[in-house]
């Protein structure tokens, strides 16, 4: 039998054979390495998933007909909108006050520049818990909000609790807490943009504002979505929080049913089910977004999971054809 | 002679006690071609950055076509402009980069209309045929839909040729246009030039390139320690320098 050695790629050891003692290349087989650890480790990672899911299933404590009557009941509903609203309002409240707080930071004005290096200080070093509980006792702290002269005589003046409310503390507290982090990553993704595109933008004579608009934060985009994909997901479990100040949001409500019912696993569950749905809704919708900003980043954008799947299921004889083919 | 086009006068600029720029005149007229050679860290790229405001002089001043750049005279005071009218001074000049610096988020075409249309409010329609034309003419009409990464970098820097004439411009500046080509692609970038240059483009160009200033500039300019050493028609400053500084840098880049 010629010795399989022969077979190996030039350069290597087999160089100086002779290759009349070569096989036909058609008819030798390529047996793989074995991997028997690999194997035995998937094995007993599957045993264990198995027993957790089977632990799941059978086990009584996780009362999952209580979770089924919970789930999708009008009160938890009602809840999640509630949730979804707050994390809504901060982030976008969060996100445009974070932006103007990172351009004031990355400004020439060193006294704009302060101004934003002190929020962003105080801000992140102040737990959201403490803060909210600042804003849920504002009028302790001002009693009525008024609009004047500084310092001088105030014409319009409204108590203040009144004005705001809970919800509204919330998402004040909320919206603050998440700009100063928010300021900190479109700064970063501000300063990921090449010089060059500053320069070119201000050699064309393209309006300031326009610059930022049109040519740096579509470029910024691309360094601020992953962090910012992860700051809204946090923002989203960061809303079980405000539970502190008796809003109805998620959390707040499955403790309220829990603490009537008694039941405590099974809620707990509803709670992290509606978690993990509304994360991984998020986590999809990040991923459009930022394949939306790769535009021209790739020589040819990667394809969507479903013109993937299309891909895989189309023989490999007809190509599917996919956007990134302009030429 | 033709008018005066760029004019610079006396200008010195100092990165903090670094002085890159000693004094700097030069004059070019309408409709020429002006060629700056001269080594590396000679203040040639910072000369030609003053003249679009890129970088603020310390003194001196630079005009373009009897227009102070970057500042209002008042007296004997010059004001410095706010920056809203430095970018519009700057929309009469054109700037080609090393690196191009194309916005690699646009497609072509996007790339070519953005300036006219935010900056000289053209109506868009105009914008895009002003950009079909002027993509067509440096050999490109069939990209108007790439993105900048998808073109080798002859045809980037031939979009950035491009882009910077979609604002018709009264003077092109070129830093350094072929040094960040690989060989092969440097001659398609110096065609497209060649081609201004026989339109009656005035321009001034920064290059390392002796053949295309031989053959296209009707000045060249030698640079060299932040001062202009000599200058005049290429027969003279390249064939015959006068300056022994000259000499010494030709007989090294030839």
């Amino acid at each position: 039998m010629p010795s399989l050695m022969d077979t190996a790629p030039p350069g290597g050891t087999a160089v100086g054979a002779n290759p009349k003692n070569l096989p036909d290349p058609a008819s030798v087989q390529i047996v793989p390495a074995r991997h028997y650890a690999r194997w035995a480790a998937a094995v007993a990672v599957v045993v264990l998933l198995a027993q957790f899911a089977h632990g799941l299933a059978t086990n009584p404590v996780w009362e999952w007909g209580v979770f089924g009557e919970y789930v999708l009941s009008e009160t938890i509903v009602d809840a999640v909108w509630v949730t979804l609203q707050l994390t809504a309002y901060a982030t976008v409240l969060g996100f445009l006050l974070g932006t103007v707080l990172a351009f004031m930071r990355l400004s020439r004005s060193p006294v704009l520049q302060s101004v934003a290096w002190t929020y962003i200080w105080i801000f992140r070093s102040i737990p959201m818990i403490v803060q909210l509980v600042f804003w849920f006792n504002l009028s302790a702290l001002y009693e009525e909000l008024g609009v004047g002269i500084p310092f001088g005589p105030v014409f319009w003046s409204v108590d203040s609790n009144s004005l705001i409310g809970t919800i509204g503390a919330a998402i004040i507290g909320l919206t603050l807490h998440q700009a100063a982090y928010a300021a900190e990553i479109v700064r970063g993704g501000v300063l990921s943009v090449d010089h060059g595109q500053f320069e070119a933008a201000a050699a064309l004579g393209i309006p300031r504002l326009r610059q930022i608009r049109r040519i740096v934060l579509p470029q910024a985009m691309r360094a601020i979505l992953p962090t910012a994909g992860n700051e809204i997901i946090g923002l989203l479990k960061g809303t079980s929080v405000v539970y502190v100040m008796a809003i109805g949001e998620l959390f707040y409500q499955v403790q309220v049913v829990y603490g009537r019912t008694g039941r405590v696993i099974p809620l707990l569950l509803v709670a992290t089910a509606w978690y993990v749905v509304l994360t991984s809704v998020l986590s999809v919708a990040q991923y459009y977004v930022e394949r939306h900003y790769a535009r021209g980043a790739n020589r040819t954008p990667p394809p969507t999971p479903l013109q993937r799947v299309r891909r895989f299921c189309t023989p490999a004889h007809l190509p599917a054809k996919s956007p990134g083919d302009t030429r | 002679m033709s008018d005066v086009m760029v004019d610079v006068h006396g200008v010195h600029k100092n990165f903090g006690p670094l002085e890159v720029l000693r004094g700097v005149d030069l004059q070019v007229h309408a409709g020429e071609v002006t060629v700056i050679l001269g080594p590396s860290g000679s203040g040639k790229s910072t000369l030609l950055r003053t003249i679009n405001h890129l970088e603020k002089v310390n003194r001196g001043w630079i005009s373009i076509d009897g227009e102070l750049i970057g500042y209002r005279r008042a007296g004997d005071k010059l004001h410095e402009l706010k920056e809203k009218d430095v970018l519009r001074q700057r929309t009469h000049i054109g700037f080609v980069f090393q690196n191009f610096n194309l916005f690699p988020h646009l497609t072509v075409l996007e790339n070519l209309v953005e300036s006219p249309v935010s900056a000289l409010r053209r109506p868009r329609k105009e914008a895009e045929d002003t950009a079909r034309r002027l993509l067509d003419r440096v050999g490109l009409a069939d990209k108007t839909d790439a993105y900048p990464r998808q073109l080798s970098g002859g045809q980037q820097q031939r979009v950035a040729i491009a882009r910077a004439l979609a604002l018709s411009p009264k003077v092109l500046l070129f830093d350094e246009p072929t040094s960040a080509l690989d060989p092969e692609l440097v001659g398609e970038v110096l065609d497209v030039i060649k081609d201004l240059a026989r339109s009656g483009t005035t321009m001034v160009v920064v290059t390392h390139e002796i053949g295309f200033a031989r053959e296209v500039a009707d000045t060249v300019v030698f640079m060299d320690d932040g001062v202009v050493v000599e200058q005049g028609p290429p027969a003279a400053v390249l064939d015959d320098p006068r300056h022994e500084r000259t000499r010494a840098f030709l007989s090294k880049v030839l």
